[in-house]
């Protein structure tokens, strides 16, 4: 078993050191260099931004230290929305040197495009290199892409950071699980790419298959992301597949993932701040927050050509962890995302965020990670129930002993959530197994809020 | 100790029919079943022939079957023979967590019950007059 207090540290590998571990002083001149640069491109070249900056009065000359980063005006997703297609684009799509577009799904409107030149896509290759360095990885590595393909970042980005470490890529694609695993296995894959859930159902088909994936497989590192992963669900996917996991964070409109990324010591995740910075801002007041305290993550973006953005307010819930990394690595780490402003779910007028009921589960062994949130109107009540699956293990003969699970999970919940739940002990394998992104929310509350 | 089938049921539809016919079509025989509900899910407890068997088939179709051993007590089939025997075991400070009766051939009644203190048990049921019964008299 892997746990964090007897885990043994490797020899810290570095994909691109000069960087990642840069005085911070000639980082934030480096910063700065790149951010004039930006904002003189997207004041020139985009005439949204033109005229937002003419809006907030400043000019890009105006940037003369850091800290004037703050008087330039935010990009929001509408604004993103609102320039469909291309109108955030610095560079015209047919000009020939925008090699590719990437699209979220725009199911609340429409979608938000972002185009990539040569270079982007490099400068992603090598922020998403260097996460397989954290995880212990390098050129003579095998990497299974299991995020999927196609206009969702996760999979050729993780793609291009395999080119640019010129590791061995396997690039699957999410789906047909069990030839997943047989191809983990057959090819003594090192490391795998993709969301925390469906890392999760590759060990437990794995196991399945009759497999022992941690001592029989030869993969010793995931790079996990797109989407909430509790400690529980980590130390269960590090457990199960024998890996270290690490976090890696990204947004298709500020480029995919390798935004930032954990190293091997699992303590907040290392911001590429030699092309992004980041900024953590009270979500109401738009003022920047002490190092620590949770906020908005907001990102400009130091280096993209085709869809350079300034100030983009990301609606994810961050803080900057103070102190320096045991890795060595200069960049600043901002902490896992614990939900988005957006997905903040209000019940019964209590603010509480869909990961903080996965966090609450992985206390109770008797549940799998598995589990569905359903809310429901009782009357002018909101109701919740929670769907959990019991492990193979668990003693369902007394239904006593069902009930004070129920009594339990919902007496912490209470406690941590101040939401009072109610528990369905459902049959296993009922709760949907997902390949990509997990839906575990489903608001049935009626479109009146 | 038989070995007791308990297979965790949501309230749906079809489901306790889909076990039976799971059951029905692997050949497995039924001779006792009980179901405890509630508003959301049902325990159903089995005997049947070969429960491991049962077992793995139950669960290769997705269902979620265990094993759990319990006491299969022999009783005369007349007024009182169940009340003798809870009686006892009541006496000597048992905890019966459940307990269901079905009647076999020869005019005798079977009683189960599930009790987690075994030895003691046993031990109880056996000074009280009573018979625990074998696996092999039940199912083969």
């Amino acid at each position: 078993m892997t746990g964090t207090a007897e885990r043994t540290h490797w020899e810290e590998r570095y994909f691109q050191a000069e960087i990642e571990t840069m005085r911070r002083e000639e980082l934030e001149a480096l910063q700065l260099e790149r951010l004039k640069a930006t904002a003189q491109r997207c004041y020139q070249d985009i005439p949204f931004y033109r005229q937002a900056f003419d809006d907030a009065g400043v000019r890009p000359a105006d940037l003369q230290s850091l800290d004037d980063l703050r008087r330039l005006p935010f990009t929001t997703k509408q604004d993103m929305r609102d320039a469909y297609p291309f109108e955030l684009f610095a560079i015209p799509v047919n000009d020939g040197r925008v090699q590719r577009l990437h699209a979220s799904s725009g199911t609340t409107g429409n979608a938000t495009v972002v185009g990539y030149t040569q270079n982007d896509i490099d400068v992603w290759g090598d922020t998403f290199a260097r996460a397989i360095a954290q995880v212990g990885g390098d050129e003579h590595s095998i990497l299974q892409v299991s995020y999927g393909y196609g206009l969702f970042t996760g999979g050729l980005g993780a793609h291009e950071g395999g080119i640019r470490m010129n590791s061995t890529i396997l690039p699957m694609s999410s789906g047909n699980t069990k030839r997943q695993v047989q191809m983990m296995h057959d090819f003594g894959v090192d490391i795998l790419a993709c969301t925390p859930s469906y890392a999760l159902l590759i060990a437990d088909t794995a196991i399945e298959m009759g497999y022992h994936p941690a001592t029989e497989f030869k993969i010793t590192g995931a790079i996990c992301g797109a989407e909430p992963c509790s400690e529980g669900m980590r130390r269960e996917i590090e457990e199960k597949l024998g890996v270290v996991l690490v976090d890696i964070y990204g947004l298709s409109e500020v480029m995919g993932p390798g935004v930032s990324c954990e190293c091997q010591h699992q303590d907040g995740l290392h911001v590429a701040e030699d092309h992004f910075i980041i900024e953590i801002l009270d979500p109401d007041t738009l003022e920047p927050v002490p190092d620590g305290e949770w906020g908005e993550v907001v990102f400009t973006t130091l280096s993209k050509e085709c869809s350079p953005l300034i100030r983009y307010r990301t609606r994810d819930i961050s803080r900057i962890l103070p102190g320096v990394c045991r890795c060595g690595r200069t960049l600043r780490r901002m902490d896992r995302v614990t939900g988005r402003t957006d997905d903040m779910l209000i019940i019964r007028g209590v603010n509480v965020f869909p990961n903080q009921f996965q966090e609450v589960l992985a206390s109770f062994p008797e549940v799998t990670s598995y589990y569905q949130i359903i809310l429901t109107s009782d009357g002018p009540l909101d109701h919740v129930i929670l769907k959990v699956e019991t492990v193979p293990e668990f003693d369902f003969d007394e239904i006593r002993r069902i009930e004070d699970l129920q009594r339990r999970i919902n007496a912490e919940l209470k406690s941590n959530l101040q939401v009072s739940v109610e528990v369905k002990v459902v049959e296993p394998k009922s709760i949907e197994r997902s390949e990509g992104k997990a839906k575990r929310v489903f608001d049935l509350r009626g479109d009146v809020r | 100790m038989i070995d007791q089938i308990t297979v965790f049921l949501e309230n749906n539809r079809g489901r306790l029919a889909a076990l039976a016919r799971t059951l029905g079509e692997a050949d497995i025989s039924m001779h006792a079943l009980t179901v405890a509900d509630t508003s959301e899910y049902g325990v159903v407890r089995i005997i049947a022939d070969t429960p491991v068997r049962a077992c793995e088939v139950l669960n290769a179709k997705g269902f979620r079957a265990s094993i759990t051993k319990v006491f299969a007590v022999e009783v005369v089939d007349h007024s009182g023979g169940l009340a003798a025997l809870l009686d006892a075991l009541d006496a000597a400070g048992l905890n019966v967590e459940y307990a269901y009766c079905f009647a076999i051939e020869g005019g005798k009644a079977v009683d189960v019950l599930r009790i987690d203190t075994r030895d003691e048990a046993a031990a109880v049921i056996v000074d009280a007059g009573f018979r625990v019964m074998n696996p092999s008299e039940l199912y083969a």
